[in-house]
């Protein structure tokens, strides 16, 4: 049972509303239920994450039932069902990542952050995660940002460590 | 040429109709070959497939394409052809993976049968007395979820739960709208209601009858009695609900309706889903026209306590006609 | 210098544009299938050239398109699979990111043989620059006239769409896919019915990996004839293959099956050998799924014949002492590299991802990572070993999907080839924590065994 801090009601743009639209159509008469995927994907740009009252505006934009929403959100490891940082750090913590030091840099940016996994650092910017693969693994290590999900290859201490800076002063 | 198709199981061969599983064939044999299902439920359409415990071994494809399958098929989801020859008990390998769905099934369960009153009526329970290990060779923390009361009349125990599907189905096909469902991932996944929503529609009950463990009970029902001290009657009334006929099973202990369920098959299966307000509302002997005691098998611990064997008069001893129309009373006590 | 068939240009600056792509030859396979071939004909070049399934089960892609059921009034869907999530295999991302026109090219030529006029590439939800990039590509594609209305003036019409993912491994299995895509839980269907008869909105539905649907241009261009020269045997054509973990130069090549795997990781042209001057201890040919083979089983069959890159080759020894092709996804360890903690890494994988929806699954990947953290972690009892060939046994073949036995083979094969290293950390717990196992003897190359083969003749 799901335990939020925050429960507040959602508005959904109008801009949001067309982009909606837009991927709606994709689909065939009735087979609208296939653009919940991407729907939650701007649902979580826009929000940071993906609230209930977030989801339930969905399910009814859909004509769906709210808990068909959070059923799918629940089971992708994309969608975040509890507030995060403004960016997540998104470590690949698979095999082939470990083989050329992914676990040294995931300390690193423990004790960089100051923070565990999951958790957010005080001024709400940054949390960080092991996520599985990514497949990039001949770019080892590599992490990614949400919501662009850009990617960072070939990680090193260093190059954590400009990164975090660069995004802390963005 | 016979619409019919002819399928072999374990030995024994029965002609079925075109579509018709595996299992539901092995059903229409009966007896021991029948393979034990969890998770199919033949009134929920789309269930089956996931707990594993029905697979089997086909041997012979069909007469057409004489080839065995390369894998165990789980029996409820894959359909007879003609000629197929399928083997279930008389198969090691069968019975060894079966043991092992069975270890896997229950390396999380709470095996807490002493306090779950699911216990005695449980095909978890009876699944784990045929094909279990004597010890569990697990040794973690078992998985744990927190009870929830979803809705007054329904617990969830999650804990107990073997994420058969069947309520998530039955909540879909039988009531007008679903507020449970699967959530999360993997050895995560639970049955919720994910926001503080109580279940509550006219057919929602139903969910306890279709579940195989004890992980959604009736609330009205909790720790009141055992089931093998409740005595099973069949009753009936005349329902308003339009899609309720109100037959039902009573469960006395006393005089007193301990609570109600739907009638179940001999393979535990609801006859007829009832609505709420004869499961919940209905517990007063007034409420009903009572037919007969319920059947239930010799094999279940139900009957222990209640179904004495048949003592003849000496005037049956005596008389043929009166034994002819007691025969299978007499024949139960010729067993013991 | 192999024959590249994909990756040609891939160094052509631009190639990601539809002009250069155009400058150089691309889609011409489009013009040729369109306004010179019948849909039956582009199926009968693919059957020809041999080509089988990249994704990973290597199942002969024209035989899987003949399978497609027809009914009349009924739409037919064509979906790439473009989930890549396999563990070492990052081939489609790369084709996607670098030569997307390739992938937007071989949709356009399938989707006319099979008779879809709707076609989705289902992305991995994390490859949102990737999705971009497509989207950039049809946006030009459709501009260029070779999607929409009318393509080519030839009355074939086809809308193609990029869907993206939400995060799960399990939806690169094809139903599972479907499934999603559906804008549901990505819990495999059971089977049957296939996709060919009942896929996506329950319409006759092939997903093709996004290799296999690239592959389709030069085959279309040169013919299935030409392009089943290439390679050796029934691996046909040429393999996108994805190096990493302690490579000299990890990367994605394309080879021409056949190629030596000892050439493959040793030569300047490909991998470049070992890093940091180390020794080879063990590879995964083909995604972490496929069997773990020590070093000296991966260079040479156990009879001492080099062994190939190829489907045949690969599995050559079954599982005793082979491996599998299958999505190409070749990890390399040194000799620093503990194989029990990546096997500990792989099986936490394997739980992760594991859907939930059949108990073999649910419950025994989980078991199999709680018992390999504790081995790895100095826990570990020698009983531990066996209990995980046996629980890795009730899983392999009993579950709805292939990933129950892609969670198995990894451990199985572990434990058949690196036994001694196993046991090692349960004698050794402490300083199993602290030190690695070693080379041992997983390098010692193997033998040409002369009679052994005599006897394999007879």
């Amino acid at each position: 049972m799901l335990k939020v801090e925050e429960q507040q009601p959602v508005e959904f743009s109008s801009t949001l509303i067309e982009k909606f639209d837009e991927i709606v159509k994709r689909y065939p008469a009735g087979k609208q239920k296939s653009a919940l995927l991407p729907l939650l994907h701007l649902v979580q740009a826009e929000f940071g994450w993906t609230s209930v009252a977030a989801m339930d505006k969905v399910a009814e934009y859909l004509n769906i039932e709210p808990i068909e929403v959070y059923e799918v959100a629940s089971f992708y490891s994309m969608y975040f069902l509890q507030p995060k940082g403004k960016y997540v750090l998104e470590v690949c913590r698979t095999g082939p990542c470990c083989l050329v030091g992914a676990e040294k840099i995931m300390d690193h940016i423990e004790s960089k952050l100051g923070v565990k996994e999951g958790e957010v650092t005080a001024d709400g910017l940054f949390s960080w995660r092991g996520v599985e693969c990514l497949a990039a693994c001949g770019f080892a290590p590599v992490l990614q940002i949400g919501p662009e999900y850009t990617f960072y290859e070939n990680l090193t201490e260093q190059s954590v460590d400009t990164l975090i800076d660069n995004l802390r002063n963005k | 040429m016979s619409d019919l198709m002819k399928v072999t199981i374990d030995g024994i061969t029965v002609e079925v109709a075109p579509g018709t599983s595996i299992l539901n064939a092995a059903r229409q044999i009966g007896g021991d070959i029948v393979p034990p299902a969890m998770c199919y439920y033949s009134k929920l359409e789309g269930s089956g497939g996931k707990c594993r415990t029905c697979i089997v071994k086909v041997t012979k494809g069909s007469e057409k394409d004489p080839r065995p399958m390369p894998k165990l098929v789980a029996s409820c989801r894959t359909t007879v052809m003609d000629g197929m020859e399928v083997q279930n008990i008389t198969s090691p390998e069968v019975l060894e993976a079966r043991n092992g769905v069975v270890e896997m099934l229950l390396i999380n369960h709470p095996l807490d049968c002493p306090i779950c009153d699911q216990a005695g009526e449980c095909d978890l329970q009876n699944l784990g007395y045929e094909n279990g290990l004597q010890r569990t060779r697990y040794e973690f923390e078992r998985r744990t979820f927190e009870r929830i009361d979803i809705g007054d009349k329904i617990q969830l125990h999650m804990n107990r739960c073997i994420l058969c599907y069947r309520c998530v189905f039955t909540a879909d096909q039988i009531t007008n709208k679903r507020v449970h469902g699967i959530l999360n991932r993997g050895d995560h996944s639970e049955i919720s209601t994910y926001i503080q929503t109580a279940v509550d529609n006219d057919f929602s009950g139903n969910v306890i009858d279709v579940c195989p463990v004890g992980a959604l009970t009736d609330r009205t029902f909790r720790f009141k009695n055992r089931v093998w001290f409740t005595k099973p009657v069949d009753a009936h009334r005349d329902c308003n609900h339009e899609k309720c006929n109100g037959k039902v099973t009573l469960w006395y202990k006393g005089a007193d309706v301990l609570r109600v369920t739907a009638r179940k098959d001999q393979f535990g299966e609801v006859e007829e889903f009832i609505c709420n307000e004869c499961r919940f509302e209905k517990k007063a002997t007034a409420d009903w026209t009572i037919e007969h005691p319920t059947h239930i098998p010799d094999t279940s611990v139900i009957s222990s306590n209640h179904y004495e064997t048949f003592k003849p008069l000496p005037v049956i001893k005596e008389n043929l006609a009166l034994q002819e129309a007691n025969k299978v009373e007499l024949e139960k006590t010729s067993k013991f | 210098m192999g024959r590249k068939l994909l990756l040609e240009h891939i160094n052509v600056p631009g190639i990601n544009t539809l002009e250069v792509y155009r400058q150089k030859g691309g889609y011409r396979a489009v013009e040729k299938a369109l306004k010179t071939l019948t849909p039956d004909e582009v199926v009968e070049e693919v059957k020809k050239s041999g080509l089988r399934g990249r994704g990973g089960a290597g199942f002969p892609t024209g035989m899987k398109w003949s399978f497609l059921a027809k009914p009349e009034g009924v739409a037919r869907y064509l979906v790439c699979n473009a989930d890549e999530s396999e563990p070492g295999t990052f081939k489609d991302r790369y084709l996607m990111t670098y030569i997307p026109h390739a992938l937007i090219e071989g949709m356009i030529v399938s989707s006319f043989a099979l008779g879809a006029n709707t076609s989705y590439i289902y992305v991995r939800g994390e490859m949102m620059p990737q999705i971009r990039i497509l989207e950039k590509a049809i946006a030009e594609a459709k501009a260029a006239g070779f999607l929409g209305k009318n393509i080519l003036g030839t009355g074939y019409d086809l809308e193609l769409y990029v869907q993206p993912g939400g995060g799960a491994y399990i939806c690169g299995e094809e139903t599972a896919l479907l499934e999603s895509l559906e804008g549901k839980r990505g819990n495999p269907r059971i089977k049957p019915p296939f996709p060919a008869i009942a896929g996506l909105y329950g319409c006759p539905t092939v997903v093709n990996n996004v290799e296999s649907i690239a592959a389709v241009v030069p085959i279309i261009n040169d013919g299935g004839d030409e392009y089943a020269k290439v390679g050796i045997g029934r691996s046909t054509g040429t393999k996108l293959i994805s190096a990493s973990g302690n490579l000299v130069k990890p990367g994605v090549y394309e080879i021409e099956l056949g190629l030596p795997v000892e050439e493959f990781i040793y030569s300047d042209e490909y991998c470049g050998g070992i890093a940091n001057g180390k020794r080879l201890k063990a590879t995964v040919a083909g995604g972490s799924s496929v069997p773990i083979l020590p070093a000296n089983l991966t260079l040479k069959y156990a009879n001492g014949e080099p062994r190939l890159m190829s489907y045949e080759s690969l599995s050559e020894g079954g599982f005793a002492t082979g491996t599998m092709m299958g999505s190409g996804g070749f990890i390399a360890f040194d000799e620093d590299q503990c194989i029990v903690r990546n096997t500990w890494n792989f099986a936490r994988f394997y739980h992760h991802e594991s859907c939930g929806q059949c108990s073999p699954c649910r419950e025994g990947t989980g078991w199999l990572e709680k018992v390999l953290h504790r081995l790895e972690y100095g826990h570990g009892k020698m009983s531990d070993i066996d209990l995980l060939v046996d629980v890795s046994k009730k899983i392999e073949g009993n579950t709805i999907c292939p990933l129950g036995d892609a969670a198995a083979w990894p451990v199985a094969s572990a434990i058949r080839h690196f036994r001694d290293e196993f046991e090692w950390h349960v004698k050794e717990p402490v300083k199993s924590l602290s030190s690695n196992y070693g080379l041992a003897n997983y390098a010692v190359p193997i033998e040409r065994k002369v009679e052994e083969v005599k006897q394999d003749n007879l």
